[in-house]
């Protein structure tokens, strides 16, 4: 076996190819892989291969029958950009096979119910989707779909449940239509109509509070970031003025219509939607991202309006692509680029648009960000010449906007950008952004090009940023990320406590333990004591200076020599933040003397909580606190906050898991008792049992004290934004100036992030949220992100 | 449900050939550990990269637990790998699949899955003190040193 690592002329590639090759030797793996790989490039036509692929699997049927239903359902479920492929293969197999397109469409029903029981209300749009094909394929016949879409819409008239149930309901029949509502308009006209009109009127009455907080940019133009049912809604009716004509869809069953005109079709037996049940997780509603428009790519095919039901039917194929294909970007890369249809639109354009789409989508992409920028730049590498031009006008536009984009959007921003240029160089024409120079630092451009740059250079070093950017950048050129030593030399020996640092440094050197340190640090004054302390344990801030200034500073070298001085001298640092303001206080410290270096403050503030120096609520009061006012918009801030944030859900999310599993096992064991009736065993496991209820009960109350913790670091954050900003708006109020500075806009939408980015710990405590802190007292513009945050669940 | 192994394919999360031949346990019991690992082996580094940029790298597909930086075995200073260890295995997996064959101080880098951090592992393996693969190296990388050892010899 080779010893050696992956050599360099494979760059990084799939080693899949090599897989290939094997043939499977089962006939049910060749049947899987006869109908996956249909639709693939191949040197036949795909009417050939699927007419071909149809004889196979009916002169198969009799003795693999469940097989080839089973993997047929599935990929109507996992594969929805090749819906067409497959719906045309059922229906070739349907004319030849009543009884088998018959238990297809059964098994179909019973999937569907039971991914709408599940809450996989993706897979279940597109098994609907797929049955909607079906009735082209003449496998299921019009009114019996028409039917099923009215028991649909019914769900609008009901009582309870959330709007966000009904309008998964109407998303089903709406997306459905651009494959079928043709044939169902020409068949069933009055039933239709009848169920487009009940479909506007919900529309028009519905709630649309979310809107604003889903919206990537603020501004009407050039695009309207529209909501989702209100778009598709208008590129439905637009396709109805059309009458139905829809030019962008593969049909390969087009080709074989004298066939399948022939084959008796099937009714959908009368499908209710399963109730609405407390469980039930709906889809959140989103904003369609647009960014381009038919006159942003020059040449070639014209890129389709917004309103065109091609636009949504590109869009959801590429989405569906990236959905089946995001762990190989290879792969993925390919599969969009050789989209069926290409010739006919600005692909390279769509595929910008959607892949923005996704890292921009609100609250969150569907997938890693990381991924975003691996599966741009695979496709930079496959269309070496026309793709990465693309992505620069689309880099271009988006900094012309950036005045109107939303901060949380403008942080996935600037993190794919600079990570993107880390991978080409950072070359960039930086002279075109010139603008910025003669604008505020607090601008969104200025900021914007002052967070690339520090980014880039925590993928580098300072002297590449001082190269790569013009000289008349030098304001945006991060700090050299250097320590800022308090007590350096004799010219510090004034400072209060600057003797100890002496003792200090030699007592570290000559590795003294922790007992000796802290012997030599009673010897610093405190500044806050009038009157001596004798004991000298109350809070001394200048003992925690001294000691952390001088550790640090020995530490400096690298982030492993400060973890490793956190190590060594942790009994000292807890014993020194054994008070809240110890806590506050180490952070500040921190701050001073490495604030060149945000990385590194970051870094050390991570270690400090899972070492239990300082908890998350400090960390979050230190970042409210009047000390940080001036760091408050920069973005390092924000990652240390939301950092915080997620260490403290992971924690509780861990013993929540640690304490499920002691219950199990004790579950286990009763079971096991129950059924083996012997008395020794019997009183062995009593003993087991014992200890296990312990150790559940010692759990239980961990997981309390979690969850208490939790809730009071959300309450800290939301009262501490609540006081900053409604202090703000007093202020603007009684000064007559306007509220909405760049300094707001930063904050508030701050405020969105933290409800967007935990929205689902969060809404465990919404009762807490509503009566203690958002109460209807509250200035409207702040009560207005809470309400706008309870809409997207409602 | 899914039983279609095609869709489900994740070949940028499968182990490769490599195997450590210091290791301590059989072939078995090492690829048991790297199916299970949320260790990274990183190679192809420049000897001047530092563990910011890895750590910076890095954490975009996870919260970072430890970087260990390779050491030349008697210089004692970087020699152009390192290991990185997750939290999670999901994490870990991220990084296979989106840092792996990109760039890092502008040299694609190549990260593989390792059975385990161990005290001893941190230093090259080569005869004179860096990695193996530095020895036999024909070609000149300015950021590794320049020729290969046995150029230089």
């Amino acid at each position: 076996m080779s010893r050696r690592r992956h050599s360099d002329e494979n760059d990084g590639g799939q080693p899949h190819k090599r897989r290939r090759t094997s043939e499977p030797i089962e006939i049910e793996d060749r049947l899987e892989s006869l109908i996956c790989r249909v639709g693939e490039k191949s040197t036949s036509s795909l009417e050939s291969n699927l007419e071909g692929l149809a004889g196979v699997l009916e002169a198969d049927l009799p003795n693999y029958k469940n097989k080839i239903l089973r993997i047929l359902c599935t990929v109507a479920r996992l594969l929805p950009e090749k819906l067409t492929v497959y719906s045309t293969l059922v229906g070739l197999l349907n004319a030849r096979n009543y009884n088998f397109g018959g238990e297809f469409v059964e098994s179909m029903i019973r999937q569907l119910k039971e991914t709408l029981k599940s809450n996989l209300y993706d897979e279940a749009l597109y098994l609907v989707r797929f049955l909607s094909d079906l009735v082209n394929c003449h496998v299921i016949a019009a009114p019996s779909m028409v039917a099923m879409f009215e028991n649909f819409i019914s769900v609008v008239q009901e009582q309870d449940g959330p709007q966000v149930r009904c309008d998964w309901y109407v998303y089903a029949v709406l997306s459905s239509l651009p494959w079928v509502g043709k044939e169902l308009y020409e068949k069933k006209d009055v039933e239709m109509e009848r169920i487009l009109n009940q479909i506007e009127s919900y529309l028009k009455r519905r709630q649309k509070i979310h809107v604003p907080m889903l919206q990537v940019w603020t501004a009407e133009k050039p695009h309207p970031q529209e909501e989702y049912l209100d778009c598709l809604f208008a590129q439905v009716q637009k396709m109805k003025k059309d009458r139905w004509q829809e030019r962008h869809i593969l049909r390969p069953y087009i080709a074989f219509d004298s066939v399948l005109c022939e084959a008796l079709q099937h009714n959908l037996p009368p499908f209710t939607p399963p109730p609405h049940s407390e469980d039930a997780v709906y889809p959140m509603p989103k904003v369609i991202f647009r960014m381009f428009d038919y006159t942003d790519a020059p040449e070639g095919p014209v890129m389709p309006g917004s309103h065109s039901v091609e636009r949504f039917v590109i869009e959801e194929n590429l989405h569906c692509i990236i959905k089946s294909h995001w762990r190989e970007r290879k792969t993925c890369a390919a599969q969009l680029l050789s989209y069926p249809g290409k010739n006919k639109i600005p692909l390279n354009y769509h595929i910008v648009e959607v892949i923005f789409g996704e890292l921009f989508q609100l609250p969150q992409p569907p997938h890693i960000d990381v991924m975003y920028t691996t599966l741009l730049i695979e496709l930079c590498k496959l269309q070496p010449g026309s793709l990465p031009q693309v992505l620069a006008q689309a880099t271009e536009m988006m900094y012309m906007r950036l005045d109107t984009m939303n901060t949380t959007c403008i942080d996935r921003f600037l993190n794919w950008f600079s990570h993107h240029l880390s991978n080409f160089q950072f070359r960039w024409s930086w002279d075109d952004w010139s603008d910025c120079l003669t604008q505020d630092l607090d601008k969104p451009k200025p900021k914007f090009v002052k967070e690339v740059l520090e980014k880039s250079m925590r993928l580098s070093y300072h002297q590449r940023i001082v190269d790569i950017v013009p000289a008349n950048f030098s304001a945006l050129i991060p700090a050299n990320p250097i320590f800022i030593y308090k007590y350096m030399d004799e010219s510090s020996s004034s400072l209060p406590g600057y003797p100890v640092t002496i003792a200090i440094s030699n007592a570290i050197i000559n590795r003294s333990s922790n007992d000796e340190i802290l012997t030599i640090l009673k010897d610093v004054p405190n500044p806050n004591q009038e009157d001596d302390d004798d004991e000298g344990d109350s809070f001394n801030p200048l003992k925690i200076d001294v000691f952390l200034q001088t550790l640090l500073h020995m530490a400096a070298k690298s982030f492993s020599h400060s973890f490793s001085a956190l190590a060594k001298f942790h009994e000292v640092l807890k014993s020194l933040t054994d008070s809240d303001e110890g806590k506050l206080h180490i952070l500040r410290v921190v701050y001073e003397a490495w604030r060149n270096h945000p990385q590194m403050i970051s870094v050390l503030i991570d270690k400090m909580i899972r070492t239990q120096i300082v908890d998350c609520a400090a960390v979050a009061n230190w970042i409210f606190s009047p000390d940080m006012a001036h760091d408050f918009t920069r973005f390092y801030v924000w990652e240390i906050l939301h950092s915080t944030v997620r260490k403290m859900n992971k924690h509780v999310q861990k013993i929540q898991k640690e304490l499920e599993t002691a219950k199990e096992k004790l579950e286990k064991q009763h079971s096991r008792k129950k059924d083996s009736g012997d008395e020794e065993e019997d009183k062995n496991s009593d003993e087991e049992d014992g200890l296990l209820e312990e150790q559940i009960e010692r759990l239980q109350e961990k997981v309390e004290s979690a969850q208490s913790e939790q809730k009071n670091l959300f309450l800290v954050i939301f009262q501490r934004f609540i006081m900053m900003l409604t202090e703000h708006l007093v202020r603007c109020e009684t000064g007559g100036v306007d509220f909405n500075t760049p300094w707001y806009k930063n904050c508030i939408e701050r405020l969105q992030q933290i409800f967007l980015m935990h929205h689902q710990t969060i809404q465990q405590y919404m009762v807490t949220l509503e009566n203690l802190l958002f109460t209807a007292e509250l200035d409207h513009h702040i009560l207005a992100v809470y309400q706008q945050f309870c809409a997207l669940q409602m | 449900m899914s039983i279609l192994n095609a869709l489900r394919s994740d070949s940028y999360v499968d182990i490769s050939q490599y195997r450590d031949q210091h290791f301590k346990g059989n072939r078995y019991e090492q690829e048991k550990l790297l199916k299970l690992s949320c260790s990274l082996y990183v190679g192809n580094l420049s000897f001047y990269t530092t563990e910011e940029q890895v750590y910076e790298l890095f954490s975009k597909s996870g919260d970072v637990k430890r970087i260990v930086m390779g050491l030349d075995k008697v210089k004692k200073t970087a020699c152009g790998f390192c290991f990185v260890e997750y939290y999670t295995r999901a994490d870990s997996e991220h990084a296979m699949r989106f840092v792996n064959g990109t760039r890092l101080d502008d040299r694609i880098i190549r990260t593989d899955w390792d059975a385990g951090f161990k005290e001893g592992r941190q230093y090259g393996r080569g005869k004179s003190g860096g990695q193996v693969r530095d020895e036999y190296r024909q070609d000149y990388d300015p950021a590794r040193g320049g020729y290969g050892k046995i150029i230089k010899k």
